[in-house]
């Protein structure tokens, strides 16, 4: 088993992603996360899905997914030829003896807080999967309230894009 | 030209060459059938949804091209979804257009509005829900090129009142482009040489033939491959018809539910060619173990299919068609002949089992009538059948001799498929006798179509063995579940000859074996509707 990143162009039109998820559901596949945005092109969304499994199921999401009318390309992203992100907003309980071991904490990390209150501090935080949950980690002394993250995203390093048509550009 | 959308629908169906549709009406789809009326298309009106599909699958089985079939939205169109499911699993090409409530009611559960698309996507190959009027001629263009190119398979198009209602400037596209759509029909020829070395190389090779052979139309290249090379033929249900049942190297068809040959020769191979079959569970349930003995080769045309179910150690996508055209031109025999003489042994040591043909036991053996069916039907005949053990007992004891003429409910196993299909078939094929193999469950499951043979004046025969059982359950409860029978009894079944006398139709029922031969000559001379109800024995087994 193992994290897989899938990077699938799709037609930006609606009932994509209902038609993916199903997939996904009816086929018995896992999905750790999946984002999804308009491209350069906007006719073209490009989702970024990270897949729990072996070889033998990311071999069949990509065939599944291919089989979709309204999916144009797949590629697997490579972990050491590709970037990935996620971007993270965590509220945390904070009150005048932690808020400034909490604010060391978040500037180590180089995240950013983004709301106050008596006693919450909101920080957002992106980056790739090990350093959002080093950074969880971290801050679960103090008293998680509250998580949501956008799912990892991810591109290809150097000068490769995945782009419809030349195919050869990759 | 300027055209109303149900007009630019009804364009487009012309100009795809389609002859023949199934269909029922209802409000939101009136406008698409005030529009018919003035095509030459022809409509048969079904009795119900159910039957449309199936109808519009019978006769894209039977023919070769697409099947449409029509309904209203909400019920209407999901009575279609078994239909759609079913061409789903058995790769048949089928448009199905449904009507839809007004695009601006979407969403607010008013009258018969049903998610169709939603509820479809599981078991459709693509689907669309029309926004726009202007829409129209490209998108049936690519749902008749999506259904019948690649693996084909069911498209729906959901057409809201008002899109049918608005008005196009209507020019049809003359071809299509998909950016996620470019079915791959040709092999690679470094994977078909390949091939042709494993053949070569093997002393046990079985080929395993299924639905995609007979979707490509490749039963000529098949027989050409086994010939040249001496290399036994087995078939999946959907395989039927792909190589004639008489024909020596035809080993007959697989599985759980299939012939002592075939499988044998599949588990003791050593080179497994497997083409336009999905080794699903009935046929084929222990791939690990197979894997491990014989070398696998797969050709389909849906890349998906291979290493889905079964270890591939030679792939090749693409249509089987030219890909066996390319494997026969290049290939050489093998050292087979010991092979060979194994197999022969072992089809001599097990024929298929007929019981000794006892009379006064008030029942007909329905191997034996399928047996003397076999040297009474003629090559363009087709059948169809039911699901249960009226389909086993086809399967494996009746002889079929040409592609498309043996259409069954493979994939879903869809009580009720046989009779509508029957529907169908005759539709398109008018100058083939179509018979129906029925059981007496599933024909009452679509039973009412029996109105629509009479309206549209469709000569269709039904060979019914009633068991008066759900048979192929009831021998289940028998085997795995200790007698314990239970909700299988259909003793109340009607008198099925009153029933089709009702519509103006002949019936007769025999008891005895002695009527078979005289029995089976009166309904297939005769030259309308027909049912010939067989009383068979619960007890008699599947295999
Ligand atoms: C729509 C549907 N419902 C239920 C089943 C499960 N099933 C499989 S065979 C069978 C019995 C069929 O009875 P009948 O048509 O009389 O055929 P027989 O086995 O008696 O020949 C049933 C209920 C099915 N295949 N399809
Ligand atoms: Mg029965």
């Amino acid at each position: 088993m193992g994290k897989h990143t899938l990077s699938v162009l799709v037609e930006n039109q609606a009932g994509v992603l209902s038609r993916i998820a199903g997939l996904f559901s009816r086929r018995g596949f896992n999905i750790d996360s999946l984002a999804v945005g308009v491209t350069e092109n906007p006719e073209i969304s490009r989702m970024t899905i990270v897949v729990d499994g072996d070889q033998y199921i990311v071999e069949q999401v990509t065939k599944q997914l291919n089989k979709l009318v309204d999916v144009i390309k797949i590629k697997e992203l490579d972990d050491s030829e590709s970037v990935r992100r996620e971007l993270v907003l965590i509220k945390v309980e904070a009150n005048a003896s932690t808020r400034s071991e909490i604010i060391q904490i978040v500037e180590i990390f180089r995240a950013n807080i983004i709301d106050v209150s008596k006693n919450t501090l909101t920080i957002e935080i992106s980056g790739d999967t090990e350093k959002i949950a080093a950074l969880e980690d971290m801050l679960k002394q103090f008293g998680i309230k509250e998580i949501v993250r956008t799912g990892t995203i991810a591109i290809e390093r150097g000068n490769k894009v995945i782009k419809i048509k030349n195919s050869d550009e990759e | 030209m300027k055209l109303s959308g149900a007009q630019a629908i009804v364009k487009a169906l012309e100009l795809e060459g389609v002859e023949v549709i199934f269909g029922y009406p209802g409000a939101a789809i009136c406008p698409f059938y005030d529009a018919l009326q003035e095509s030459n298309i022809r409509h048969i009106l079904t009795r119900h949804e159910q039957g449309a599909a199936h109808a519009a699958s019978g006769y894209a089985r039977a023919t070769g091209k697409t099947g449409v079939c029509v309904a209203t939205s909400g019920p209407g169109a999901t009575n279609l979804i078994t239909g759609i499911a079913d061409a789903y699993m058995d790769s048949t090409p089928l448009v199905a257009i449904t009507g839809q409530v007004s695009s601006d009611l979407i969403g607010r559960d008013v009258f018969q509005e049903a998610d169709i698309t939603g509820a479809t996507d599981p078991f459709c190959k693509h689907n669309y829900l029309v926004k726009n009027t202007k829409d129209l001629p490209r998108i049936l263009k690519e749902a008749f090129y999506i259904a019948s190119t690649g693996r084909p398979g069911p498209v729906l198009i959901d057409v809201p009142i008002d899109v049918q209602i608005g008005s196009v400037n209507f020019e049809y596209p003359k071809s299509v482009d998909i950016k996620g759509y470019k079915p791959n029909y040709k092999g690679h020829s470094i994977q078909i040489k390949k091939i042709a070395e494993a053949i070569l190389r093997a002393k046990k090779p079985v080929i395993c033939a299924g639905g995609g052979v007979i979707n490509s139309n490749a039963s000529k290249e098949l027989v050409e491959l086994a010939e040249k090379c001496g290399i036994p033929v087995v078939t999946t249900m959907m395989g039927i018809g792909s190589i004639p049942y008489d024909h020596e190297l035809n080993l007959g068809m697989l599985g759980s539910y299939g012939v002592y040959t075939a499988n044998y020769a599949v588990h003791n191979a050593d080179l497994l060619i497997i083409t336009g079959a999905r080794v699903a569970d009935r046929a084929i349930n222990n791939p690990d173990q197979i894997a491990r003995k014989a070398e696998i080769v797969h050709i389909d045309i849906d890349p998906a299919e291979i290493g889905k179910n079964i270890q591939v150690s030679i792939p090749v996508v693409g249509d089987i068609k030219g890909v066996l055209k390319e494997l026969v031109d290049i290939v050489q025999r093998g050292d087979v002949d010991e092979w060979g003489r194994i197999i022969k042994e072992k089809k001599e040591e097990h024929p298929p089992k007929f019981p000794e043909m006892k009379s006064g036991t008030g029942y007909v053996n329905p191997k034996y009538v399928l047996k003397v069916l076999t040297g009474l039907l003629r090559e363009d005949d087709i059948v169809t059948t039911e699901v249960g053990q009226n389909q086993i007992w086809s399967s494996n004891y009746l002889g079929i001799r040409k592609p498309r003429t043996f259409i069954t409910s493979g994939g879903l196993g869809t009580m009720g498929y046989g009779f509508p299909a029957a529907v169908g078939a005759k539709v398109g094929c008018p100058g083939s006798r179509v018979i129906c193999i029925s059981g007496d469950g599933s024909f009452q499951m679509t039973m009412q179509e029996l109105g629509t043979i009479k309206q549209s004046r469709l000569g269709v025969k039904v060979l019914m063995f009633n068991n008066t059982r759900l048979g192929m359950v009831r021998e289940l409860q028998k085997l795995k579940y200790g007698c314990r029978y239970y909700q299988v009894h259909l003793d109340e079944n009607p008198d099925f000859i009153k029933l089709f006398e009702a519509y103006g139709f002949k019936g007769r029922r025999i008891d005895d074996n002695s009527q078979v031969e005289e029995a089976l000559k009166e309904m297939l001379s005769d030259d309308g509707v027909y049912l010939l109800e067989c009383r068979v024995d619960p007890e008699e087994s599947t295999l």
